[in-house]
């Protein structure tokens, strides 16, 4: 039933609710969570949303010095970044093959691949660590230009977002090897549902990556002319 | 045709097996909501003293010697942002909205409970982390509540170096908490509606609180970036917000930065803000008016699109508060144009409260007369808001005490008429007990005519351009001597509205014990939180099986019907109609599938 039927609805009249259809205990608390993880992807699609907005109204002050562009500039040359990139579509991708395991029922495969994603999650946060500590080495410290300042900001807060997720990854894991151990069918379900949700929140994370990236690789052209396209 | 997920599992609820995780560890939404309201309670009486004792300076200046400039701005800063922030967000949707919630749409607790409890906690932790300030060296912050760069994290500000650090670890904290809480209430009222109760047939009350709540997770955000980037800026001393600048002689090392970007982060938080407050007040309102009206909300459908017409204009008005900020001068335009277009929504709501009110059954109680003074402290608020939106209007009003008096009215004392109101009408739910009527009557009358006392005159102090903000105003050409009159009487009626509202907590303390008892349905209302099988409702609230709705929540005086209201959980077919009148409904009712089943 849409929303604006919906809303269009006459409560003051009889008759006006249509059907209801009652979700078994597993249904609904996986639409719970399902929402919950919906709305949580809102809010931080809008904090990522409104520092790349600030980001671009800073890059068009005359103090700004993009991090690549030029052959001398330290993002020029981007591969550190791509082999942490593929690290977290890695992590990804095995914590789909661990949703696709715990449906089938397929312990090894379940936990084989969330000690994958655990392990290569934990991998790019090391290696974003690298490419900070890397960055420094070179004088490109947190207060020595805004383009610099950015980039330490939003590797640290799409680091943050990780690191939470790993979190729940963590419990996840260690219910996974509890269930092993018992080998319950009704578990695997929840946990399949769990993990759907970690997936769905991975892949997101990777897709902000994606865009963080394109956007701190880019050149000053470009920034000038997304700044334009933004009205700044 | 299936729409909402709705299923009873009273066996998994959280079982609060002792006294700690009954009232202290609790995860039941009644008790965090009353952790919630106290709490909330208690940090705005701390921001009401504060009020008092700026008022104090400003009514009798040069004769407290412990109220210094630096105090002052102090005292300013911590009382907009308690109130605002830690007081009426945290009470109207952590406090009312936990307790209402689940009553309202018949679930048995929040979908996530556990997460709930943690909001509360981590609310009490931004509030304790706050009020630290107040005890770090240099004190709390005095930047004033808008926090805007670049004084408020350079050397001559009060609490520019503790007290700006906890404040925005406090609010960062305060974030996470209603993220936590506010996941929560939009999940619960999407998820866990009862049988029967669809959208279009829940209470306005959650109607506010639902579009409040979606408003606070796209708009605290904006807070948030803006709170992240000023702790760079102070401590990592990066230029986000910070332009190059020169302070007490000495060049700082900031080049570049934007004070105005922080303008705009803020206030694309501040103006939702508002309507974060607003909403929730609104719909609390509509019902307590329409169940002392003994009517039905009127224009219910148009109510509801107001509401989130309101919620969705609310994210493209935010630059109205900077039209002195040195932005595109093209933007004001547009942003006068928004801020008119939002009143529409609004003033529609004003005229539908009035028009419930039109020949309805009026019983006068003490959380009517509350509601019926917020429409006039509403409307009035509301009214020098228009002056406000436009620009050639706001430039020569803009930081003087018209503005002040203008955000008072219309976001400090109306919502706080409907917290009054709200307080005074679900009182008997929560506690079992009924407020003392005479010590709430002479509460509504000192507190409505005390509030106009205060701001009615702030008007005219803005007319004359009294500037705010001013510790003191030295000798001014162009502010007569009776301005200060008047800024004297002014203090003398917030005091005693201040010393007022020592009342209202007597009563509350005192009606806790001593109050008459109250019925199951004192007010005779109909929606559904008045239908539990106890008062207080018990854990789990619905006893062994869940309510099912079979009409909305506003069947007062139906024609036809015996009965003055019917509540919502009564099926068409128990209706008791009136001789000549029961045939024609019944028509209806046989067409209903509930009850041919």
């Amino acid at each position: 039933m849409s929303v604006i039927s919906q809303l269009s609805e006459k409560p003051w009249l009889p008759n006006t609710a249509p059907d209801q259809q009652t979700l078994n205990s597993f249904d609904q608390q996986f639409g719970e969570k399902k929402t919950a993880l919906k709305f949580f992807l809102g809010i931080v699609t809008v904090i990522f949303s409104l520092f790349i907005v600030t980001f671009l109204e800073r890059s068009q002050f005359p103090d700004f010095q993009a991090l690549a562009g030029q052959p001398w500039q330290p993002l020029s040359d981007a591969r550190q970044l791509w082999v942490n990139t593929a690290l977290l579509l890695i992590s990804g991708l095995a914590l789909q093959s661990a949703a696709v395991g715990a449906r089938k029922n397929k312990t090894l495969c379940t936990l084989l691949s969330l000690g994958i994603a655990v392990l290569f999650s934990l991998q790019f946060l090391l290696a974003q660590l690298w490419v900070w500590q890397d960055l420094a080495a070179l004088g490109y410290f947190v207060a020595s230009n805004p383009a610099n300042s950015y980039f330490y900001l939003f590797t640290g807060i799409h680091g943050l977002h990780i690191l939470g997720g790993l979190c729940v990854l963590a419990a996840i894991t260690f219910k996974a090897t509890r269930i092993a151990i018992n080998n319950t069918k009704p578990c695997w379900q929840n946990l399949e549902a769990s993990l759907r949700l970690c997936t769905t929140y991975w892949h997101y994370l990777f897709g902000v990556w994606m865009v963080l990236f394109a956007l701190m690789t880019s050149s000053a052209e470009t920034y000038q002319l997304l700044a334009a396209l933004c009205g700044f | 045709m299936s729409y909402t997920a709705i299923a009873d599992q009273p066996d998994e609820l959280h079982d609060p097996g002792s006294f700690i995780t009954r009232y202290i560890w609790s995860q039941d939404h009644k008790v965090i909501a009353i952790q919630y309201a106290v709490t909330a309670i208690m940090v705005g009486l701390v921001a009401l003293m504060l009020s008092g004792l700026m008022r104090l300076q400003l009514g009798f200046p040069d004769t407290f010697d412990f109220i210094t400039p630096s105090s002052y701005l102090q005292f300013v800063t911590m009382h907009g942002m308690i109130m605002v922030i830690y007081l009426l967000t945290a009470l109207l949707l952590g406090g009312f909205g936990n307790y209402l919630i689940p009553l309202m749409i018949g679930a048995r607790d929040m979908v996530f409970p556990y997460l709930n409890m943690l909001s509360f906690w981590m609310y009490l932790l931004s509030v304790i982390v706050l009020m630290s300030s107040f005890f770090v060296s240099g004190g709390p912050t005095g930047a004033g509540w808008t926090l805007y760069p670049p004084q408020a994290i350079l050397e001559g500000t009060p609490g520019y170096d503790g007290g700006i650090l906890l404040m925005l670890i406090s609010l960062a904290i305060f974030i996470i908490a209603f993220t936590m809480g506010g996941l929560n209430y939009v999940t619960t009222i999407i998820q866990a509606r009862t049988h029967g109760m669809t959208l279009m047939r829940m209470p306005l009350s959650i109607w506010g609180i639902f579009v409040a709540t979606i408003l606070g997770l796209l708009a605290f955000p904006a807070l948030l970036v803006s709170a992240i980037m000023m702790l760079f800026d102070k401590l990592l001393g990066t230029s986000f917000f910070m332009p190059a600048i020169v302070s007490l002689g000495e060049t700082l090392e900031y080049s570049g930065g934007s004070p105005v970007l922080f303008q705009h982060l803020f206030w694309f938080f501040g103006h939702p803000e508002v309507y974060i407050v607003a909403l929730p007040a609104f719909g609390m309102v509509s019902d307590v008016l329409s169940v002392h009206a003994r009517k039905n909300i009127f224009g219910y459908r148009m109510m509801v699109w107001a509401i989130v017409a309101i919620g969705g204009l609310s994210f493209i008005v935010w630059a109205h508060h900077m039209y002195v900020s040195g932005m595109n001068p093209v933007f004001g335009f547009f942003f006068a144009t928004t801020t008119l277009i939002i009143a529409v929504p609004t003033a529609l709501k004003v005229y539908n409260w009035v028009l419930t009110l039109w020949r309805g059954n009026i019983r006068l109680t003490v959380p009517m007369l509350f509601a019926i003074g917020f429409i006039f402290t509403f409307t009035h608020g509301g009214l020098t808001g228009l002056f406000l939106g436009n620009v050639v209007i706001d430039l020569p009003l803009s930081d003087t005490y018209f503005v002040v008096a203008h955000f008072h009215m219309v976001m400090g004392v109306s919502p706080i008429m409907v917290l009054f109101a709200a307080i005074y009408h679900w009182f008997p739910l929560v506690t079992g007990r009924m407020l003392h009527t005479g010590m709430g009557k002479f509460h509504f009358w000192m507190t409505f005519l005390g509030t106009y006392a205060i701001y009615l005159p702030m008007h005219y102090l803005g007319f004359l351009g009294v500037p705010r903000r001013y510790f003191s105003m030295g000798s001014t050409d162009f502010i007569p001597e009776s301005a200060q009159s008047l800024n004297a009487s002014i203090t003398v009626s917030a005091l005693i509205v201040g010393v007022v509202q020592l009342i209202f907590i007597y009563n509350i303390i005192w009606s806790l014990r001593n109050g008459k008892k109250a019925p199951a349905n004192p007010w005779e209302a109909s929606s559904l939180e008045w239908q539990t099988p106890q008062v207080p409702p018990a854990h789990g609230n619905w006893g062994p099986t869940l309510p099912e709705v079979h009409r909305w929540a506003y069947d007062y005086c139906v024609p036809g019907s015996v009965e003055d209201f019917t509540p919502q959980n009564v099926p068409i077919s128990q209706t008791n109609m009136s001789e000549g009148e029961g045939e024609g409904i019944s028509d209806h009712e046989l067409t209903d599938k509930d009850d041919k089943q």
